[in-house]
C-alpha cells in the first residue's frame, strides 16, 4: 500500500493528501499517518522541485566527477564519501562499481567555478588518487521528468 | 446532373450522423480546449508491441495473411482468452482476426440478421449497433438500462423485449459510456432467460481488460452452455493502447465463424499483417504493462468520480471501461444543452449521454483517458461553469 503512495509522491509531491486518499481509495487520515511514518522512518528524505535551470537567466553548470580513491583499511570508501558529501557544491555522491569509485555530481555558476572546486577541493582530499570531470552540456530528462515541452495530445477533442 | 438522393441507398441516407459531430466542429474552432471527450487511451502502445511491429516491417511481413489471420496469432488469442476468461475456442475454426472489434461487430450482425429480424440493444451503449442492424434490414429493439440498476441489463427488461422475431441480443459490457459491468450472477440471470430460445448473443467485450476493484471480467461465452449461442468480440485497441493498429477478433461456434469469414474475405481480405505480428507480443509479453496502465486508470477513475460527486453531479461508480457517466439532471439542462454551454463558456469537451441513445438523457460521458492534472483542470472548469449557471 505504501509503495503506491510513494510512487505517487515520487511523481508529484505537491498533491494534497486528500487527493491521494481519493486516488488510492484510502482515507485522508490514513495518508497523513503513512506519510508521517515514512518521514520519521527516513524512507522519505525530502521533497524537491524538478527545475529546468536553463530556462532562467542565471547561469547553472553541473558536472559529473569520477573519483578514484584508495580505500582505507577498516573504513573502505566511506570516509572519503562522507567528506565529499558535506560540500554544498556537491549534489550527489554514489559509490560505483567499475573503473572508478565515487561518482560525484557538482554544481556551480560557471565551468570555471566547478573546475576550480574539483582542482582545489576534491582532488586534494586524502586518498583521492585521480579525478575526471565531465561537464553536462544539456539536460533532456531529470528525475523522471522530461525537460521539454510536452508533446501535445494528437487525439482531437472527441471520439467514441 | 446526378440526383444523388436517387442513387444513394435510402437506408444509408436515413442513418443519423454521429451525435458528437456538431460538438467536434465547434471544438475545432476553439483554442485551449480541455477535452474529456476521447474514447481511446492516452498511453502509447507498449514498446514491446511497437518493436514487434517494426521487426515485422524489417522482415518484410507486408503481404496478406490467411483470411482468418495468422495461425500463430489465433493460437495466441486462444491461449490468452483461455487463461484470462476461461473461454475455449479452436484457433483453426472458431477464431477470426478482424480489423478492430468494429469489423467483427459489423460482420457478426450482418451474418445473422436479415429483413425483419429484431436485435435487442441495451442503451446507453456504443453507437454502432443500431445503424449496423438497420443496414442489415433488421429492427433494433432498444432496452433502456437505468442508473438505479447501475446500467446493467436486467432479465426482466430483456424478457419484455423478446418477441418471436428476436434474432440476437447485443451485450455491450463493460459498457461505453456508462462504465457498467455485468457480474457473473447478472449474466447467469440473462442466460436463464435465453437458454431455451434460439437467440444469439453478440457479446462486445472490447473493454474486458478494464475492470476495477475485485471485479474481473466474466465473459458470457464462458457461462455453462452459452458458448453455442455466443459470438465473443474483443480486440487489442483498449487493453493494449493499440487503437490505430486496427486489430480485433471474433470467437464463436465454427458454423457461425465460417459464414462470418466469408464476409471478411470478400470485404477485407485480412487484418493488417504488421499489426498481427505485433499483437502476438501484446498477448504474451505485456501483462505487467497492462497491469500498470490499469492501476493508473483506477486512480484517475477514483479522482474523476469523487470530483463529479463533490461538484454535486451525482456519479455512480463505474466498474469498467474508462468513462464516468455523471447525472446532470440537477442543473435542469438537457445533456446537449449542458455540453454545448460547457464547451462555449469553459472550453471543456464532454459527450452528451444522448449520443449513446435517448436513454442517455440527463447524463454526460467524461473519459478519464487523461492525466490527473488534465482531469483536475477540466473538473475545475466544470465547477466554475456550475457556479455561473
Amino acid at each position: 500500500m505504501n509503495l503506491k503512495l510513494l510512487k505517487l509522491l515520487n511523481k508529484n509531491c505537491r498533491r494534497s493528501n486528500r487527493e491521494i486518499a481519493v486516488m488510492t481509495g484510502r482515507t485522508e487520515q490514513e495518508i497523513d499517518e503513512s506519510i508521517e511514518k515514512l518521514e520519521k522512518d527516513g524512507v522519505i528524505r525530502g521533497y524537491k522541485a524538478v527545475i529546468d535551470w536553463e530556462r532562467l537567466d542565471n547561469t547553472y553548470v553541473s558536472a559529473i566527477i569520477e573519483l578514484t580513491v584508495t580505500p582505507k583499511a577498516g573504513a573502505g570508501f566511506e570516509e572519503v564519501a562522507k567528506k565529499v558529501m558535506k560540500y554544498p557544491e556537491v549534489e550527489s555522491v554514489y559509490l560505483m562499481s567499475g573503473a572508478y569509485d565515487l561518482n560525484v555530481v557538482v554544481k556551480g555558476k560557471t565551468f570555471q567555478e566547478v573546475a576550480m572546486f574539483v582542482a582545489k577541493e576534491l582532488s586534494t582530499l586524502e586518498n583521492v588518487t585521480s579525478t575526471t570531470t565531465h561537464f553536462v552540456l544539456r539536460r533532456y530528462k531529470e528525475l523522471d521528468v522530461e525537460l521539454f515541452d510536452e508533446k501535445s495530445d494528437d487525439r482531437g477533442s472527441y471520439s467514441f | 446532373m446526378i440526383d444523388y438522393n436517387k442513387v444513394l441507398n435510402p437506408s444509408v441516407v436515413q442513418l443519423k450522423p454521429s451525435g458528437i459531430r456538431r460538438f467536434f466542429d465547434i471544438a475545432e474552432t476553439m483554442e485551449d480546449v480541455v477535452s474529456l471527450g476521447v474514447g481511446e487511451p492516452d498511453f502509447s502502445t507498449p514498446w514491446q508491441i511497437r518493436k514487434e511491429g517494426i521487426t515485422a516491417l524489417e522482415q518484410s511481413h507486408t503481404r496478406y495473411t490467411a483470411n482468418r489471420g495468422l495461425m500463430k496469432l489465433r493460437t495466441t488469442i486462444a491461449n490468452y482468452i483461455g487463461r484470462k476468461y476461461d473461454l475455449h475456442y479452436r484457433p483453426e475454426t472458431e477464431i477470426l482476426v478482424t480489423v478492430g472489434g468494429s469489423e467483427a461487430i459489423d460482420m457478426a450482425i450482418r451474418s445473422v440478421v436479415s429483413e425483419g429480424d429484431e436485435v435487442i440493444i441495451p442503451q446507453p451503449s456504443y453507437v454502432c449497433y443500431e445503424p449496423i442492424t438497420k443496414l442489415a434490414g433488421g429492427t433494433p429493439v432498444i432496452v433502456e438500462t437505468k442508473a438505479e440498476d447501475r446500467f446493467k441489463l436486467t432479465p426482466e427488461a430483456l424478457k419484455v423485449a423478446i418477441t418471436p422475431k428476436t434474432k440476437a441480443l447485443i451485450l455491450p459490457y463493460p459498457c461505453n459510456p456508462t462504465g457498467a459491468i455485468m457480474e457473473r450472477d447478472d449474466l447467469l440471470a440473462i442466460a436463464e432467460v435465453l437458454k431455451d430460445t434460439d437467440i444469439l448473443v453478440i457479446s462486445d467485450e472490447i473493454y474486458s481488460e478494464l475492470t476495477f476493484g475485485k471485479n474481473s471480467h466474466v465473459s458470457f461465452g464462458a457461462l455453462p452452455g452459452m458458448a453455442e449461442r455466443t459470438i465473443v468480440i474483443n480486440g487489442f485497441s483498449k487493453a493494449f493502447s493499440m487503437t490505430g493498429w486496427r486489430l480485433g477478433y471474433a470467437c464463436g461456434p465454427a458454423p457461425l465463424i465460417k459464414q462470418i469469414t466469408k464476409i471478411h474475405q470478400y470485404a477485407i481480405m485480412c487484418a493488417p499483417t504488421m499489426s498481427q505480428y505485433a499483437a502476438i507480443a501484446a498477448m504474451t509479453a505485456c501483462d505487467d504493462v497492462v497491469e500498470k496502465m490499469l492501476e493508473e486508470y483506477d486512480m484517475r477513475r477514483r479522482m474523476i468520480v469523487a470530483g463529479f460527486n463533490d461538484l454535486g453531479l451525482h456519479c455512480h461508480e463505474p466498474l469498467g471501461a474508462f468513462y464516468a457517466f455523471p447525472s446532470i439532471k440537477s442543473t435542469g439542462l438537457s445533456s446537449e444543452e449542458f455540453c454545448e454551454k460547457l464547451l462555449y463558456s469553459k472550453h471543456v469537451a464532454i459527450v452528451p449521454g444522448t449520443a449513446f441513445g435517448d436513454s442517455g438523457e440527463g447524463f454526460v460521458r467524461a473519459s478519464y483517458c487523461y492525466s490527473t492534472d488534465h482531469i483536475k483542470k477540466a473538473l475545475q472548469r466544470i465547477g466554475e461553469f456550475l457556479q455561473e449557471l
